[in-house]
């Protein structure tokens, strides 16, 4: 067990400065309109640190650094771009323990996980899209004896990203990647409850790429995401957030005719079949384990299993033993690696949860664990706590159709293959699922069945590098974590070239 | 003189019973972001990190369409004074699974909320919800919303 030293007391791998400015042009430029708010940590619910609150006017100079840079960066080798990333990777190595502290403190999530998850996947998700650009091909067809067509991949530009909160690095870092790789400049915009830990991995990172590649901009969703996502010097706008932001995020795209990738989020069915309690064997342990994982980085995930799906036969049993599991998530200070579950990363997080058991209890939910704000007591008194909580209830409550992003689980029964579905299927989202089944055939057909982005089998809440990521119905549109994502940052050029001397004979 | 709750008028046809409501911090908010921005517009989120909660934008800033259903409109001039009509909306496909409940919209402090023009006054708008009585009021097609009939399914035992 060790526990990290909180920022600000002796000891801390992490020494925030008082007050961050934002990254444009490779250095540290003030908010023209000379404007900072205050970064919360929800560990304790103290501010840290003071941050830019730009506005269209830093957007502007953003925009103007990133379209400097962009021609040149453009115009770099795959080969070089690679060398850069996997530099950028191999300084993330160099200092996990700093960034997984600096992300903790931001965010509220347990330290163990921002070491063993967030920090490592950032960098190898580099080292995969700077292999991924050394691999790609570009494309060619002799159409005829004298005419060849030629595919080239080339950067759309100047892009725009907008990130959410939940793991501020890594969620940066997906889209960082790809659009680096494929030869974009950036601006980026985090969000405004956790904007400091990006800002950290740029004072490691930032003069490994040249000036105005990549620029940070931070700042509220009106005054400083809105001029991005709706700025006429983009080429492609990025988002990951909720319903509504991301279909204003498509209206303005379409205002100005460019691509948008959105990722809106989800209410993702862990389904059990019977035969997973078959034995009490590693998997069924296995299994009891994919149960529990909806309390993952306190359920603010936009996969998290937030409906739990159990057959007839098993539901009392599986899920008496999975409330006895989840009874011992240890629950604590987010910077000692034996807390399983840290704090959600705001009070109006923390409201919302407490709304939605609220609810739950009125529609008339059973409460199985939890359902209460949690006190941890001393420091942590004021920080942002709630209990794992499962309710039992049916599917068309509103417990099991909202994203309540929060340690709340909903569980109901089916009773066979089609029911499962059925219910699954039941949702206005479609991001991720999990099927759980000693049957491949099962597995296999439920995976499919399902009508999501992901699908984990046997398995849940991994995002390794490679596999595509992304949602069907209003979960978005797009992939990330794939080569695929490539084709979102590239434009596709085609020279068509005729090796003939004779004409075409039309004039 | 203290503010009032504030209650939508009935836009859904065929309906006869208010759908949403402002707590009096939430009128108090809204007028002074009026004062600030001009006409402005809810539309219902649902999903993800800042999802499931109330945003509020520039009158026709969002364009709604067929796909959205309006739960009703605010006035929030006090009384005697010019109208300063505030529409609720929500997606239609949302609102098929929420069609069962009443909603309040509250104030909390917080901080951030996708393009929602109250957060740089370090709050948010939070919706507090009450189970409507009864569907029977509501002229909803049939099979769209289905819940009344769904809610008095058994929950697993």
């Amino acid at each position: 067990m060790t526990v990290y030293a909180a920022p600000g007391t002796p000891g801390s791998k992490v020494t925030f400065k008082a007050r961050y400015e934002n990254w444009i042009g490779g250095e540290w430029v003030a908010p023209v309109k000379g404007q900072y708010f205050e970064d919360i940590t929800p560990v304790t619910g103290k501010p840290f640190a003071e941050v830019a609150r730009g506005t269209a006017e830093d957007i502007e100079l953003a925009l103007d650094a990133a379209h400097k840079a962009a021609p040149a960066w453009g115009k770099t080798s795959a080969t070089e771009r690679a060398a850069v990333l996997c530099k950028i990777a191999d300084v993330i190595d160099a200092n996990v323990e700093m960034l997984a502290v600096a992300e903790t403190w931001d965010n509220g999530k347990a330290v163990r996980e921002t070491i063993n998850a967030d920090i490592p996947l950032a960098a190898d998700h580099f080292r995969y899209f700077a292999s991924a650009i050394r691999a790609q091909d570009g494309d060619h067809a002799q159409l005829d004896d004298d005419t060849v067509s030629y595919q080239f991949h080339e950067p759309l530009g100047v892009v725009g990203q907008i990130i959410p909160w939940n793991f501020p690095i890594l969620m940066a870092v997906w889209k960082l990647a790809p659009a680096l790789a494929a030869g974009n400049a950036i601006v980026l915009k985090p969000a405004e409850q956790t904007p400091v830990s990006i800002l950290v991995l740029l004072e490691l990172i930032g003069d490994i790429l040249p000036p105005g590649v990549v620029n940070v901009v931070n700042g509220f969703g009106l005054e400083a995401g809105k001029p991005l996502a709706s700025s006429n010097r983009i080429r492609k706008i990025a988002f990951t957030g909720e319903t509504t932001t991301g279909r204003l995020i498509l209206q303005y795209a379409s205002a100005n005719i460019i691509p948008s990738t959105v990722e809106l989020g989800g209410k993702s069915p862990n389904i059990f079949f019977s035969d997973v309690a078959q034995e009490k064997d590693a998997f069924y342990d296995k299994a009891q384990e994919g149960f529990v994982l909806f309390a993952f980085n306190q359920g603010e995930v936009c996969t998290a299993p937030s409906r739990a799906l159990l057959q007839k036969p098993i539901y009392d049993s599986f899920l008496g033993d999975a409330v006895t599991r989840a009874k011992k998530i240890i629950q604590g200070n987010p910077l000692d690696t034996d807390t399983q579950m840290g704090a959600q990363a705001s009070n109006d997080q923390l409201e919302k949860i407490l709304s939605y058991i609220d609810i739950g209890t009125k529609e008339g939910a059973r409460l199985a664990l939890g359902g209460e704000r949690a006190d941890l007591g001393g420091d942590l008194t004021d920080g942002y706590y709630v209990q794992p909580t499962i309710f039992e209830g049916h599917n068309k409550m509103r417990l099991f159709q909202e994203e309540i992003f929060g340690p709340v689980l909903a569980v109901t029964s089916f009773t066979d293959y089609d029911d499962a579905i059925s219910i699954a299927n039941d949702t206005i989202y479609g991001l991720g699922a999990g099927v759980w089944s000693r049957n491949g055939n099962v597995a296999y057909r439920a995976g499919r069945d399902i009508q999501a982005g992901r699908v984990w089998v046997n398995n849940y809440h991994a995002y390794p590098a490679g596999a595509a990521f992304g949602g069907y119905k209003s979960s978005g549109i797009g992939r990330e974590n794939n080569k695929l994502a490539l084709g979102h940052y590239q434009q596709t050029k085609n020279l068509l070239v005729s090796y003939s001397e004779n004409k075409q004979g039309f004039f | 003189m203290s503010t009032p709750t504030i209650t939508a008028a009935v836009t859904i046809a065929g309906e006869t019973v208010p759908r949403v409501e402002l707590t009096p911090v939430a009128v108090d908010l809204l007028r002074s972001l009026w004062d600030e921005h001009g006409p402005l517009m809810f539309h219902q989120s649902g999903g993800c990190c800042d999802g499931s909660s109330p945003m509020l934008f520039m009158a026709g800033e969002f364009i709604t369409s067929d796909q959205d259903v309006r739960l009703g409109q605010f006035d929030l001039a006090p009384t005697g004074a010019p109208s300063q009509p505030l529409d609720f909306w929500m997606s239609a496909e949302q609102f098929n699974y929420w069609s069962h409940t009443f909603l309040t919209v509250d104030v909390v402090p917080g901080r951030g909320s996708g393009f929602s023009a109250e957060a740089p006054r370090g709050v948010r708008f939070l919706i507090r919800s009450e189970l409507m009585t009864t569907v029977t009021p509501f002229a909803v097609p049939a099979g769209t919303v289905g819940v009344e009939a769904d809610a008095a399914a058994p929950i697993p035992a």
